[in-house]
């Protein structure tokens, strides 16, 4: 029951979102920072663990193909299939629902238990609208963006790890690379990206917007923002997957 | 001016506010006292909109602020300035877009003018320098003036102040408390401020009520506090030896 009202909640807070701005300059400010915040903050994480992602994917595969009679350049084919259709957009979620995702619901946890919130809608903004809105225009517009680098840096990490273990070389890998493309796949891909930073930031933004109590709280809030945020995306990725392959 | 009908609030089964009426008027300071848990921030809040109460009207200037639509909500609120417990101010802006924030919202006015603007009302609160600074590095009693400019910058017609003193040493809190009396003649607005301070109580108790157990019990000014023999504000306001004291001499003064 509880459950229930919780969904009823959040639903009530996407519906609030839709209201015109008290002045679309300030948002669009708020958009640009969030985009900073979300998109080009996220950057150096997003590179690094897609990198070793996508190498240990290459050295695991090669390793497996070493004792067939596979041709060698199915490891980049397989590399870039596995990062397209699931490492690149999922990982990158997982990691961006812990970062991120804490971060907004912390944000909006202290703005509620300090009062800032409330000096907002006693000014007559519209909280939800210029609180989360900007965030959730700038998630879907950012993360994508990382999730499209992180399928191009595991790939290109795959390489690098096949060379220098020696399983497999650049000709090789490019050409497994560039066999079988399906663009159907990045399209997928991309779907997953958007649906994915939707749940990321509008589930932390609800935990945080109505945190309740003190520092313990704002604590449980982002942690439970981080958890459902992670369980929506895997979700997320089995009815995507089910429905669009 | 605001009227308060008959307003209460629950939760669940915890009645915090039971059937408060009163009146704020422009021009003077209206105080709300009593003791912790006695319902004065519920009040308050309740008042601005924050807390929607369970039955009751809250009047401005003869309409009801809660049978309002949302439109109509927003037009009081432009009127309207708040000063929190707390400060609320936001961590990540300085001082001047602090203060500028609502000209940035609300109004067309050209980048010089709001600069104007603000430098005009934080000269009013004597803040000086302090326009790049962020709330973390300025003192409390800085702040509080950050949030005094901030809610007057738009010229409200109410003012909300929600302990102004708490956290403030008794020098700023008296500092303070001059400040909200001369801005509340000044801009002639009706001022509502919820404390405890006994100090601001009697400098600037233009009007009193005090609340007790969610009930109002009693209603007066700084003048007619020294003659009342309600036992429960008697033990609110002279708890302090040193008020006790003070409250005898003065006795003793008009009796003979």
């Amino acid at each position: 029951m509880e459950s229930l009202f919780q969904f009823g909640k959040y639903m009530l807070m996407l519906k609030s979102l839709f209201v015109r701005p008290e002045r679309k300059t300030m948002y669009w400010i708020e958009t640009l920072r969030q985009m900073y915040q979300i998109g080009v903050d996220s950057l150096v994480i997003v590179i690094i663990i897609s990198f070793f992602i996508g190498a240990v994917s290459a050295v695991q595969f090669a390793y497996n193909l070493s004792t067939t009679i596979t041709p060698m350049y199915f490891v980049g084919y397989v590399v870039k299939e596995s990062m397209i259709l699931e490492f690149a957009p999922t990982v990158t979620a997982l990691i961006l629902a812990g970062k991120v995702g804490s971060n907004i619901a912390s944000e909006l946890g202290t703005m509620r238990l300090t009062e800032q919130i409330d000096a907002l809608e006693i000014m007559g903004v519209n909280t939800t609208a210029y609180l989360v809105g900007p965030k959730l225009i700038a998630a879907v517009t950012m993360i994508p963006l990382l999730v499209v680098i992180a399928a191009a840096n595991g790939i290109y990490g795959g390489m690098l790890a096949g060379m220098t273990s020696g399983y497999v070389s650049s000709t090789e890998y490019i050409q497994g690379v560039l066999s079988f493309f399906v663009p159907k796949n990045a399209l997928i891909m991309m779907i997953k990206a958007v649906a994915f930073s939707f749940l990321i930031v509008s589930i932390s933004c609800f935990k945080g917007y109505y945190a309740k109590g003190g520092a313990l709280e704002i604590g449980k809030a982002s942690t439970k923002a981080v958890v459902i945020s992670c369980i929506a995306i895997l979700v997320a990725d089995y009815l995507i997957a089910w429905l669009m392959i | 001016m605001i009227e308060l009908i008959g307003v209460s609030k629950s939760f669940g089964k915890a009645e915090v506010l039971k059937g408060i009426s009163s009146t704020f008027e422009p021009g003077k300071v209206n105080l709300i006292i009593g003791k912790s848990g006695s319902g004065k921030t519920v009040l308050i809040k309740s008042t601005v909109g924050l807390i929607v109460p369970s039955a009751g009207q809250i009047l401005y200037n003869g309409e009801d602020f809660i049978s309002m639509d949302s439109e109509g909500k927003k037009r009081i609120r432009r009127e309207l300035g708040m000063l929190f417990q707390g400060n609320a101010l936001f961590d990540s802006k300085t001082v001047e877009e602090n203060v500028m924030f609502p000209l940035d919202m609300f109004t067309h006015m050209s980048l010089s003018d709001k600069k104007d603007r603000v430098n005009e009302v934080l000269k009013r609160v004597n803040l000086f320098n302090a326009n790049h600074k962020l709330p973390s590095e300025i003192s409390g009693g800085m702040q509080k003036r950050v949030g005094i400019a901030r809610a007057i910058v738009m010229t409200p017609k109410y003012l909300f102040c929600d302990e102004p003193n708490s956290g403030l040493d008794p020098q700023t809190s008296i500092v303070i408390d001059e400040l909200i009396k001369e801005l509340t003649i000044e801009y002639n607005m009706t001022t509502v401020v919820n404390t405890h301070d006994m100090n601001t109580v009697i400098a600037n108790g233009d009007k009193i009520l005090f609340l007790h157990q969610g009930v109002k019990h009693w209603e007066g000014n700084n003048e007619t506090l020294f003659e009342t023999d309600n036992k429960e504000l008697m033990d609110f306001i002279f708890a302090s030896q040193f008020l006790k004291e003070a409250r005898n001499a003065r006795l003793a003064l008009k009796n003979k």
